[in-house]
């Protein structure tokens, strides 16, 4: 952690300096490709939607660049207690933000079918998600390598007002489709998309409990509250 | 045939436990309370307190100068050698204090056992190393000596590389056999409680895990106490760690808390490298 005494052997300082940057990066990479393809769907552009799907190989690269960095930082230095925790957390890290990745890529290529159909109704619901979303990537992107727990902790209670938010979209969106059977084609695409951006910021929230643990060597609670609550959602006309 | 197999799958050699049991649910072999030491005029150990539990291996570590040998040259009065060195308060083990002037130096060294950083096997056989020291507290028949030295060696893994030549010299062993000779020798009179003085500093890496594995196996019988330079060692031999600077206990847990998540930042310091 930044504010501790430098280690004796300067170059492992300097292999877990690389590491903070790698996953910085990576997680610049990220961020930029959640952004992007919000932008591409609020904004119906289909070239920077495609630019997404384009860049999400390179995010991938960054996983397999950081894990074979990490292994090796295994190997050879045997990190213990808090060196381990930050190889560890590396090691986790990549693995939500190339599924994060992954999300952004699927929201793209949605986002070019949705250009394609006319809808009749307003996106800002969406747009407001995708803004929270891409604040707490940003913010839990930026408590890696930091020594405040604190700040894990106000990421990883956020994603409750993602969740909410999400339960609102679901509703609406049913709602759409019940009213005229020509929006379930866009609306059953932008369902997804909604559950694309409540599974990032789940995995944003993994990425502050690592965080936590990395700090403290403490496990966060299993249990925080899960806002999600479509899976048993009925319309009240079905109800 | 079935009901056989099937206890055979069921017995602890099919299914070891996975992890040994925590330390703190050991019964203490040996306790320790506000053990203050001095050399002359300079305080080597201040207030230490720590429980050796039985069965268990418990690792020192800790910067040159810290007081982890010290603590153990108290454990076997070793120090009663030199004049000027004392220590006060309380090493109980059986129901004594090992520390207090009463205390039979003779019978303490009987029940602690104690080997060093270099080999130090006496200029005699493999046979006579093992049975000197047990000649000095029991009488043995020959048939029991045998029997005795046989025990000692196989439980220090090392009768099947020796059994051949129990009484030629013991110079003539490698290294690691002479450590593992200075075990048995430790071994032999029974001690309750082992204490390794960085026992594998002058061995080569396979030497080094021999001893490792020993230690593991020996912890099944003794209480055993090992002082160690090398990080990883700690990590893998012990079941509780204590870390010292400046003869103070700083903080005592089980391996894998101290290693992954040690609760003081000294610790931490310490045994990530950055010390100093």
């Amino acid at each position: 952690m930044p504010d501790e005494p430098k280690h004796i052997v300067t170059s492992f300082e300097a292999d877990l300096k690389k590491l903070r940057d790698m996953i910085a990066t990576m997680g610049g990479l990220v961020e930029q490709a959640v952004a992007d393809s919000a932008n591409a769907l609020l904004n119906r552009d289909a070239e920077l939607a495609a630019r997404v799907i384009e860049h999400d190989p390179q995010i991938n690269a960054e996983q397999h660049a950081v894990e074979q960095f990490a292994v090796r930082l295994l190997a050879l230095r045997q990190p213990v207690a808090d060196d381990l925790r930050q190889v560890i957390q590396a090691l986790k890290v990549v693995t939500d933000l190339e599924r994060i990745g992954d999300y952004a890529a699927n929201i793209a290529k949605r986002s070019i079918v949705i250009n394609q159909v006319a809808t009749r109704f307003s996106l800002s619901g969406l747009g407001q998600m995708a803004l929270m979303v891409q604040q707490n990537l940003k913010s839990s992107i930026d408590t890696v390598g930091e020594a405040d727990p604190q700040k894990a902790i106000a990421v990883w209670r956020a994603d409750q007002m993602v969740d909410d938010l999400y339960n609102t979209i679901f509703r609406e969106l049913i709602t759409y489709m019940m009213e005229d059977a020509r929006n379930i084609t866009a609306c059953t695409h932008l369902l997804f998309i909604a559950k694309n951006l409540e599974r990032i910021g789940d995995h944003t929230t993994n990425i502050a409990e690592l965080t936590y643990y990395a700090i403290t060597g403490e496990n966060l609670p299993d249990f925080r509250p899960k806002g999600d609550q479509t899976a048993a959602y009925t319309h009240p006309a079905n109800g | 045939m079935e009901i056989a197999s099937q206890q055979q799958m069921s017995s602890p050699q099919a299914f070891p436990a996975l992890s040994p049991l925590a330390p703190e649910t050991a019964a203490a072999r040996v306790t320790i309370r506000n053990l203050n030491f001095y050399y002359g005029q300079t305080q080597a150990l201040k207030n230490v307190s720590i429980d050796f539990p039985d069965r268990r291996t418990t690792a020192m570590i800790g910067p040159s100068g810290c007081g982890k040998s010290t603590l153990l040259r108290v454990l076997n009065r070793m120090y009663d050698l030199y004049p000027g060195q004392r220590a006060e308060g309380e090493v109980m083990m059986n129901g004594q204090n090992i520390i207090a002037p009463s205390q039979n130096l003779n019978h303490l060294r009987r029940r602690i056992g104690m080997v060093f950083q270099k080999p130090t096997p006496f200029p005699k056989s493999i046979y006579e190393n093992v049975i000197f020291g047990v000649r000095l507290h029991e009488k043995l028949s020959k048939a029991e000596a045998d029997e005795r030295v046989e025990w000692a060696l196989t439980r220090a893994a090392l009768w099947g590389e020796v059994k051949d030549r129990l009484h030629s010299s013991a110079s003539g062993l490698s290294g690691g056999q002479q450590q593992r000779l200075c075990i048995a020798r430790s071994i032999a009179v029974r001690p309750d409680v082992l204490l390794l003085d960085e026992p594998t500093s002058a061995l080569d890496p396979i030497s080094t895990l021999k001893i490792e594995e020993l230690v593991d196996e020996l912890k099944q019988d003794f209480c055993i106490v090992i002082v160690t330079h090398n990080m990883q060692q700690a990590g893998r031999c012990a079941d509780q760690v204590a870390f010292f600077y400046l003869g103070e206990l700083v903080e005592v847990g089980p391996s894998s808390q101290i290693f992954t998540a040690p609760r003081e930042r000294k610790t931490q310091e310490y045994i990530t490298g950055r010390f100093g």
